[in-house]
């Protein structure tokens, strides 16, 4: 039985044909020369977000990005004028990494008037021109202009900076996000500047994670302990449905309600939620601050009464989460082989005015260790499993649209990319 | 005897070894309890939070003298206790075997 109205075609995947309704292959996720193609076709080629602007918030306050999903680091920084800049991560001298800390694979932050190369002492000024050559006489016709740090097409969408590794791309983040991200533009992203920042090392494809956490159809079944018995046997006949989904171009998004926050019979959650109102849905009352009210246009978009979570899933690797309680949630998935990736899972508050506020989000931040714990250990059993090709082909439901959509948006790019031609924006209508 | 609490939740003060600053060192505490010792620490704690809030919340909370910050931070443990034993009733999260998940920025509060 549906809850919620679905589109004329019969269901949100037929809605989008071109998504077909055929069980999908998860070769994309197992096969190691998959994973190759897709750092050249994807990682090199898109948008990535790298971070936010609060990390960089004065002039030379920078910090590092292993990307090794296509092969190099970057470091970012906020120049003398205020802008926010990227580099390769590499001196122009012989090649040594620039910046570092004891640990050469490890990323690093911190504030600094240039940036000095460990190795013999090359120096670069906050906008990459080289500045100084330790004995500079012994060189050869070298003229300093020439040797700058490599640049990295860099901008800023709503305080996400983003990087993008081709020197000829030509699509600005804005156009990239098109209009699902035009739609959220405005949120007071900005005013969440308390920040929780988790990461694991996790045995799976890229994409399956973010399978895992683009569909909330497992929600009643993986999580079913986080509930009351009475509660969760309830939840699972319920099952769940989406308010609306939508594509746009690379991206998708899942727009769902949310009874949580605060739950409708108090006797749904754990006795500490009750007693500092908040859980998984985050703290159950609106901070005060504008923003909120009306929010967005493009959050909400059934205007359902019910709405908890917008959950956006932006090519390739990023997604945002943003909560009808007034925070909001990125997911970044760094691959590091075609089964192994690096997960990062950032919490955003408004800064707390107390310590019943502080413990608030604390419990939203710990809550939310304890779901991505189950849903992280989930993923090495299926990728194991399909390594395994006893089943290659596997049905996908309409609430699994994201899904769908995410792997042929892969293989996509990838075999754009393989026929030379320029993996541009993928028009799929709306 | 030294303490570390407020005199206030001196009760709470045979749990002092809880006042832990950040979420790893609580994280693997937890993990390093028995259930029975976290049980414990819940059943004395968990009824005395509200209190604990009241308390807190009339100090600024970024210029918290030191055993109030003892106080959230055992605040903070009671939390993270929570789920194994209101929920897990296990120290660890169930079927998450080897997994594990760092938390790389907290707050500095």
């Amino acid at each position: 039985m549906a809850h919620f109205p679905k589109p004329d075609e019969g269901s949100w995947t037929e809605h989008y044909p071109q998504l077909g309704t055929a069980p999908v292959d998860y070769e994309d996720s197992i096969s190691p020369e998959f994973y190759e193609l897709e750092r050249e076709a994807i990682f090199a080629k898109t948008w990535l977000n790298v971070g936010r602007v609060e990390q960089i918030p004065r002039t030379g306050s920078y910090f590092t990005r292993e990307l090794e999903c296509a092969h190099t680091s970057v470091v970012v920084v906020r120049d003398r004028d205020g802008g926010v800049r990227a580099f390769h991560n590499i001196c122009r001298h012989r090649g040594n990494k620039l910046v570092w800390n004891d640990f050469p694979r490890e990323e690093t932050s911190g504030t600094c008037r240039q940036f000095t190369c460990k190795y013999h002492g090359w120096r670069y000024d906050l906008d990459g021109a080289l500045t100084f050559v330790q004995q500079e006489g012994e060189f050869f016709d070298l003229d300093k202009d020439d040797y700058g740090l490599v640049p990295v097409q860099t901008e800023v969408w709503e305080g996400f900076i983003f990087v993008n590794l081709d020197p000829d791309n030509t699509t600005s983040v804005r156009d990239y996000l098109g209009g699902l991200g035009a739609g959220i533009e405005g949120y007071p992203f900005g005013e969440m500047t308390q920040v929780y920042k988790y990461r694991a090392q996790v045995g799976s494809n890229w994409k399956l994670f973010i399978d895992a956490f683009a569909e909330f159809y497992h929600a009643p079944v993986l999580h079913a302990k986080q509930a009351t018995d009475e509660e969760s046997r309830k939840l699972q006949g319920y099952g769940f449905e989406a308010l609306s989904y939508a594509l746009d171009g690379p991206h998708g998004m899942v727009s769902s309600w949310g009874g949580m926050a605060p739950p409708k019979d108090l006797n749904m959650v754990k006795p500490i939620e009750r007693v500092l109102r908040s859980g998984l849905f985050g703290p159950w009352d609106r901070p005060e601050i504008d923003g909120l009210d009306p929010l967005p246009e493009g959050l909400n978009p059934a205007r359902s009464p019910a709405w908890g979570i917008d959950t956006y899933v932006l090519f390739p690797n990023f997604m945002l989460l943003v909560w009808a309680p007034g925070w909001y949630l990125t997911y970044h998935y760094w691959p590091t082989a075609h089964n192994s990736h690096i997960f990062e899972g950032s919490l955003y508050f408004v800064p707390p005015r107390n310590a019943t506020e502080r413990l608030r989000q604390e419990l939203a931040a710990v809550t939310f260790k304890e779901y991505a714990l189950q849903d992280g250990n989930t993923l090495e059993a299926t990728q194991s499993m399909i390594e395994s090709r006893a089943v290659t082909e596997f049905p996908l439901g309409d609430q699994e649209i994201l899904l769908r959509h995410l792997h042929q948006t892969a293989r996509r790019y990838v075999t754009d990319h393989d026929r030379n031609e320029i993996p541009v924006q993928i028009s799929v209508g709306s | 005897m030294t303490t570390l609490l407020p005199a206030e939740f001196a009760d709470l003060e045979p749990f002092s070894a809880w006042c832990l600053a950040t979420e790893a060192e609580r994280y693997a505490k937890r993990l390093s309890s028995s259930m029975e010792e976290m049980q414990t620490f819940y059943d004395v704690a968990f009824p005395r939070l509200e209190a604990a809030l009241a308390y807190l919340d009339a100090l600024e909370l970024d210029s918290l003298p030191p055993h109030a910050a003892h106080l959230l931070w055992l605040c903070y443990s009671l939390v993270n206790v929570s789920f194994p034993v209101e929920v897990w009733r296990q120290p660890r999260v169930p079927d998450s075997g080897a997994a594990s998940m760092d938390a790389i920025i907290e707050p500095a509060v």
